[in-house]
């Protein structure tokens, strides 16, 4: 009985090998219009409207798998997209810091070029460290004695006078604003040539008033202020700005045609943005 | 011991149909872990399992045969691989009778790697000319991953569905007689 059973089980085994060894020599030996390819198509006849059946009936599912597996893609692909967002943003956010340093580099240059200030050896430096307080009249400048800057040296970026180095080191320097208290600048008006002293004006520490005016002097609203290039006779006190920086605009003229009057000036220099300047090196030989 | 000859091919016959349109027709499409599931193999070794190795063999050539018909790929080359599963459950069943819970599992994933190494190889053998690469093997490690998840609820719907027609099993009919109250040793004595 075991033995048949044996045997029956061997037999079927091997007719069902035989027979697909069989079925694929045949299918393989026979051309595209043989038996078993007609068979073929005959079945797939049969079969593809019930597939497309099945396929349309299951298609809530497949989607719903669907959804499933493209969470799971989204999920493995975020992080991948997050790192090229963080790059990308890196990126922008040098380009934006290069345009803005060409921005203002081609302001100082053409500057320089306006105001003749080529000649005063001009250093460039950025500024790494500002003053936080209310009264913002210093900031640190990445460029010291090593870089040829010393006390007293004027500093100006593309929009006009910034300040004056006070203090210097090896590799940094602290640059005192033309807004602190204790500044003053020899001034002039650049269409008329009416001379003043520029300084702060208490209570309004972003605010410059053109003083030391002559009740001839005729100041009106819009005049450009400039440096004068000196403000002393005497070579012990030279003056540390060359002339024909530019500083401010008068807004307003308080009691004009009197020994008292002042004007309000306006600084053109963004004290609270400062970023690229340059040190004015070399002093103007005639600035004395 | 009574068999259902008739019931049981019809039972079979209804799997082996709805295996393959539910493969062909959505299970290819459904895309888990950057493969597919492949149920085909998982029902013969269930089948073959539960069956014996003859119907498991004959269970597998068929299955395989409308596969390859209904694909229109070589026929002959899954009924030959699928034979070799369903036979190799059967007599995985007959000769050591396996009860764990894990059975199907390991049976699943050992079937599911003969399906689709032994149909690679034959792939290549009769020439297709396929480089075996890393992704090759990537996916194929996959695939029997992802039917070793799967292997246990197939088994055990594939169970549910023959099992009215499947012999009497001898320890089955045990088990049952102990809890419904009779013909237990204890009992009896």
């Amino acid at each position: 009985m075991y033995d048949k059973t044996v045997r029956r089980r061997r037999a079927v085994l091997g007719l069902l090998v035989a027979s697909s060894l069989i079925l694929l020599t045949v299918y393989f030996g026979e051309s595209a219009g043989g038996g078993l390819h007609s068979v073929q198509r005959g079945v797939l006849d049969v079969v593809s409207p019930v597939q497309e059946g099945a396929s349309r009936a299951l298609k809530p599912v497949r989607d719903l798998f669907g959804w499933a597996g493209d969470t799971l893609d989204a999920k493995g692909q975020l992080k991948s997209v997050r790192k090229e967002r963080d790059a990308l943003r890196t990126e922008l956010v040098d380009t934006q810091a290069k345009l803005r340093d060409a921005s203002q580099l081609k302001s100082q240059e053409l500057l320089n070029g306006e105001a003749g200030l080529n000649d005063n050896a001009p250093v460039r430096a950025r500024v790494i460290a500002k003053d936080p307080n209310l009264w913002f009249d210093q900031v640190t400048i990445d460029k010291g004695t090593g870089s040829g800057v010393q006390r007293n040296q004027a500093v100006i970026n593309g929009q006009g006078l910034v300040g004056r180095v006070t203090e210097v080191t090896g590799s940094t320097a602290i640059v005192t604003l033309i807004t602190n208290h204790t500044t003053q600048i020899g001034g002039k008006v650049s269409d008329s040539g009416v001379q003043g002293l520029v300084g702060v004006e208490a209570g309004h520490p972003t605010e410059l008033v053109l003083d030391d005016l002559s009740s001839k002097d005729v100041v009106t609203r819009g005049q450009i202020v400039v440096t004068a290039g000196t403000t002393s006779k005497v070579d012990r006190f030279p003056s540390p700005y060359p002339r024909n920086i530019p500083v401010g605009r008068v807004t307003s003229v308080d009691d004009p045609g009197t020994d008292d009057q002042r004007a309000h000036v306006a600084p053109f220099a963004d004290l609270r943005r400062l970023d690229l300047v340059e040190v004015l090196t070399k002093r103007d030989s005639a600035a004395k | 011991m009574r068999v259902a000859v008739p019931q049981l091919v019809l039972r079979l016959t209804i799997i082996g149909v709805l295996v393959v349109l539910l493969q062909v027709s959505a299970i290819t499409q459904i895309e888990l872990f950057g493969t597919n599931a492949d149920l085909v193999p998982l029902v013969i070794a269930s089948v073959g399992l539960l069956a014996g190795s003859v119907p498991g063999a004959c269970f597998g050539f068929f299955v395989g045969l409308f596969l390859d018909l209904a694909l229109v790929q070589t026929v002959g080359l899954s009924s030959l691989v699928y034979v070799g599963i369903g036979y190799g459950a059967g007599r995985l069943r007959e000769m050591r009778d396996p009860q764990g819970a894990l059975v199907p599992l390991a049976v699943g994933a050992a079937a599911t790697a003969l399906a689709t190494i032994g149909y690679s190889l034959m792939q290549f053998l009769l020439g297709v000319d396929a480089p075996v690469s890393f992704l090759l093997a990537r996916d194929l490690l996959a695939t029997i991953l992802l039917n070793a998840i799967i292997a246990t609820p197939v088994y055990a719907a594939v169970r549910r569905i023959l099992l009215p027609a499947l012999p009497e099993d001898p320890r089955r009919r045990r088990r049952r007689a102990y809890t419904t109250g009779g013909l237990s040793p204890l009992s009896r004595a």
